[in-house]
């Protein structure tokens, strides 16, 4: 309920919330609750990574948020509102969403990927090449790139387009679920750069989960560390490395950053 | 019952025993709908005559349909449907207006009735199914012994008894006759011969008797090869062998116009005619038309023999009639089962059950499904391409269904969370990735389809079959492969256009190899 607060020196209001979970519970019918009274507050504005091990929530979590997933109990609102019923389409089109391996559509080109939801929504022709030129150009990429198949670039290029195509309809949340994993480390540096210059030109929010503590710290101005679906610790990255909460977050802190 | 199962089969090539077998089924599951589809003919309508699918019943439908044509009739040629109860509820739903039965095969087959009522016997029985029997045309295709002339002559042997007389002749018959109620035993027992005789397969027994290897074997009185080996027929003194007597069995609201000009037949044909003409047409390698032409001028019945070579005319028909089917057949089987299998696949349950019953109908032997068409849909192109498409459904449901449920996880995620409409996931997402899958179960479909459509000419569709099913009869390779080797190039170049398809509509790297 610090999160506000807590956050990095933006200029904000204290309600610009882009993400809040209140008491939310999730479980798929088994015993165990894959998510366990969750209230988290999340700063607009700013890029949050919820770092967390195979099976802590953190992939149900965000997937919570653009209602892949609803929550047994509580509420997710974004920006200050609950999630509609129904028409999630135009709801969820104004977010974002990055996977890991970059999951672009095989039986299109680059561009295509990039291009598809502008096209479904009803971009004209020219505004969406504009869009387009402009994102190939801020990520870094060729145009070269554009007319190939996703399986003949390499694994960091279609990282890049699949970014693209999270930018593309000019979101104002991003939700990333590990997207940068399957890429090496040296790759993976030069992506992070591209990507931090991006979201901050577009003024984006950012969610980010991820397993990788020291990607979290790279990219993300506010941590929550999530364990057997259940929030440890959120705060800065220097409070989190001030003051562990507890074994676990020590853990993590002292291996990975 | 088994003698009636016999009889059911007697003359028929016994591959069709399935054909049979399987109609028998269809009338008990579809007893009720009998006669749906019946409508009764117009003066002006062409008339629509049927045979069934061996040689002698092809040659006499085909002499009724030159008859009535020199008569300024229109004919409809329904040859080589699969049988005698196909042909006879192809009559009795309307579908045909007559065709040539035999006595015997009436009372025993379709009536249920002891084997030596009378024609009028038969007539009244016939009657309330509106149907009618005309003259007999003079040959009675019974059961017949027979023995080399050159024996005959040698040993004076003119009739059946006379065998007692001489029982140092070798007597071989057919395994059927063996066992026949109306075969050997009884023979021998009418006759006071030895009932104690070796059984033969009936296709090696005239080989065996030109060969002098037997004395006497059985055969159908009427087989053109009595002429061929120049055999003789021993007269049945005591009537002991049933009559099959050929004769046109029509329905009784036939204009009477018709009716009459089909009654120069009666009593034209003689054994000896018969034999000579099915001999014409087995051994001479003469078509049905020719013989039937020939048969018609000899006896003033028509001017001017049957013209011509329609080698080409009848191939570009029968390939024609065949794309027909099976394209009508597949277009619909795509429409049904790509449409179902975007209905039902993200029901699991509703897939499975969808499967398993597309499954078992694939089980159904293709002669049986076309069979179960009839009652249902009569006979002719439509039930064809009823079950051509029955067929043609579960590779392709098959195929789409496994393609739409086992597609990456992830991209169905991310298609989803992109914010596509339902339609817009199926346009932009499942189809596009399920497509290579698809267009391999369709051209599965089309090829099982175009293999499978060879048999449509069993209930009269035409087609490719059609020369099949006539060479069959006549057991003449060169006809089988009129329809089989056009059938056989079609499915090549089916294959070919569907790689052609899948070159310009896939790119490379989600193209199945090859």
């Amino acid at each position: 309920m610090t999160a506000v607060s807590q956050s990095s020196g933006q200029e904000q209001r204290p309600e610009e919330v882009c993400v809040e979970f209140c008491d939310v519970e999730k479980s798929f019918g088994g015993e165990q609750k894959i998510l366990d009274g969750i209230n988290l507050r999340l700063p607009a504005g700013t890029t949050t990574a919820v770092v967390g091990e195979s099976g802590s929530g953190k992939t149900t979590l965000l997937q919570l948020v653009n209602a892949v997933l609803r929550p047994d109990a509580g509420e997710v609102r974004v920006f200050g509102q609950p999630i509609p019923q129904d028409d999630l389409v135009s709801f969820r089109r104004g977010i974002g969403y990055a996977v890991q391996g970059a999951g672009l559509f095989p039986h299109l080109s680059n561009r295509e990927n990039v291009e598809l939801l502008a096209k479904l929504a009803g971009w004209s022709a020219s505004r969406r090449e504009a869009r387009y030129l402009q994102l190939l150009a801020m990520m870094g990429l060729d145009e070269e790139v554009s007319d190939r198949y996703p399986h003949t670039i390499s694994g960091g290029q279609q990282q890049r387009v699949g970014l693209c195509r999270a930018f593309m309809l000019q979101p104002r949340l991003l939700l990333l679920d590990e997207p940068f994993s399957a890429v090496d480390p040296i790759t993976r540096i030069g992506i992070y750069q591209t990507f931090s210059e991006v979201k901050a030109r577009e003024g984006v929010s950012s969610l980010l989960v991820t397993h990788d503590m020291r990607e979290a710290a790279r990219l993300a101005d506010y941590l929550v560390i999530l364990a057997r679906g259940r929030v440890l610790q959120e705060g800065t990255v220097g409070d989190i490395i001030a003051a562990p909460a507890d074994d676990y977050v020590q853990m993590l802190v002292k291996e990975q950053l | 019952m088994i003698r009636k199962a016999l009889l059911l089969l007697r003359g028929l090539p016994c591959r069709l025993a399935a054909t049979e077998v399987a109609f028998v089924l269809a009338r008990v599951f579809a007893a009720g709908l009998l006669g749906a589809a019946a409508a009764s003919a117009a003066a002006s309508d062409p008339v629509r005559i049927g045979s069934k699918n061996f040689n002698e019943s092809y040659l006499l439908s085909e002499i009724a349909a030159q008859l009535l044509e020199q008569r300024g009739f229109t004919v409809e040629r329904r040859f080589g449907l699969g049988g005698t109860l196909i042909c006879y509820e192809a009559l009795r739903n309307d579908e045909i207006d007559l065709y040539i039965e035999y006595s015997g095969t009436i009372s025993q087959a379709i009536l249920n009735l002891s084997l030596d009522a009378g024609l009028d016997q038969l007539r009244q029985s016939l009657a309330p199914f509106g149907l009618h029997l005309q003259e007999p045309l003079g040959f009675n295709n019974t059961y017949a012994m027979v023995v080399k002339r050159s024996v005959a002559r040698r040993l004076g042997l003119t009739k059946i008894g006379d065998l007692a007389a001489h029982p140092e002749l070798r007597v071989v018959v057919s395994h059927e006759f063996l066992e026949r109620d109306d075969g050997w035993p009884g023979l021998a027992l009418t006759y006071g011969l030895d009932p104690a005789v070796t059984g033969i397969e009936h296709g090696l027994a005239y080989q065996a008797l030109d060969d002098g290897a037997i004395d006497v074997t059985d055969a159908y009185s009427t087989d053109g090869e009595l002429v061929r080996y120049d055999l003789a027929v021993l007269e049945d003194d005591r009537a002991y062998f049933p009559d099959y007597l050929a004769l046109p069995l029509v329905r009784a609201d036939l204009p009477l116009d018709v009716q009459r000009a089909l009654a120069p037949l009666a009593g034209r044909l003689d054994d000896g005619r018969m034999q000579a003409l099915n001999a014409a047409v087995v051994f001479e390698g003469r078509t049905f038309a020719d013989v039937a032409g020939a048969f018609l001028e000899k006896e003033g019945l028509a001017e001017g023999s049957y013209a011509g070579d329609v080698f080409w005319q009848d191939l570009a028909r029968n390939t024609l009639q065949h794309l027909k089917l099976t394209s009508l057949a597949l277009v619909g089987a795509v429409i049904a089962g790509v449409g179902l299998s975007l209905v039902v696949f993200r029901n699991r349950g509703l897939s499975q059950v969808l499967l398993y019953f597309c499954g078992l109908l694939q089980t159904i032997p293709s002669i049986a499904l076309l069979a179960l068409m009839i009652p249902l849909f009569g006979i002719g192109v439509l039930p064809a391409i009823l079950a051509l498409f029955l067929y043609s459904l579960l590779p392709i449901l098959r195929n789409t269904i496994t393609a739409l449920t086992t597609l990456d996880p992830t991209l169905i995620r991310v298609a989803l969370a992109m914010g596509m409409t339902n339609g817009q996931q199926l346009r932009w997402i499942y189809v596009p990735l399920a497509l290579p899958s698809m267009l391999a179960g369709i051209r599965t479909a089309a090829v099982i389809s175009i293999g499978t459509a060879t048999l449509a000419a069993f209930i009269g569709a035409g087609g490719l079959g059609e020369p099949i099913v006539t060479g069959l009869a006549l057991n003449n390779v060169g006809l089988i492969l009129q329809g089989a080797v056009p059938a056989a190039l079609l499915a090549i170049t089916t294959e070919l256009l569907f790689e052609g398809i899948e070159r310009a509509v896939l790119p490379g790297h989600l193209r199945a190899s090859l």
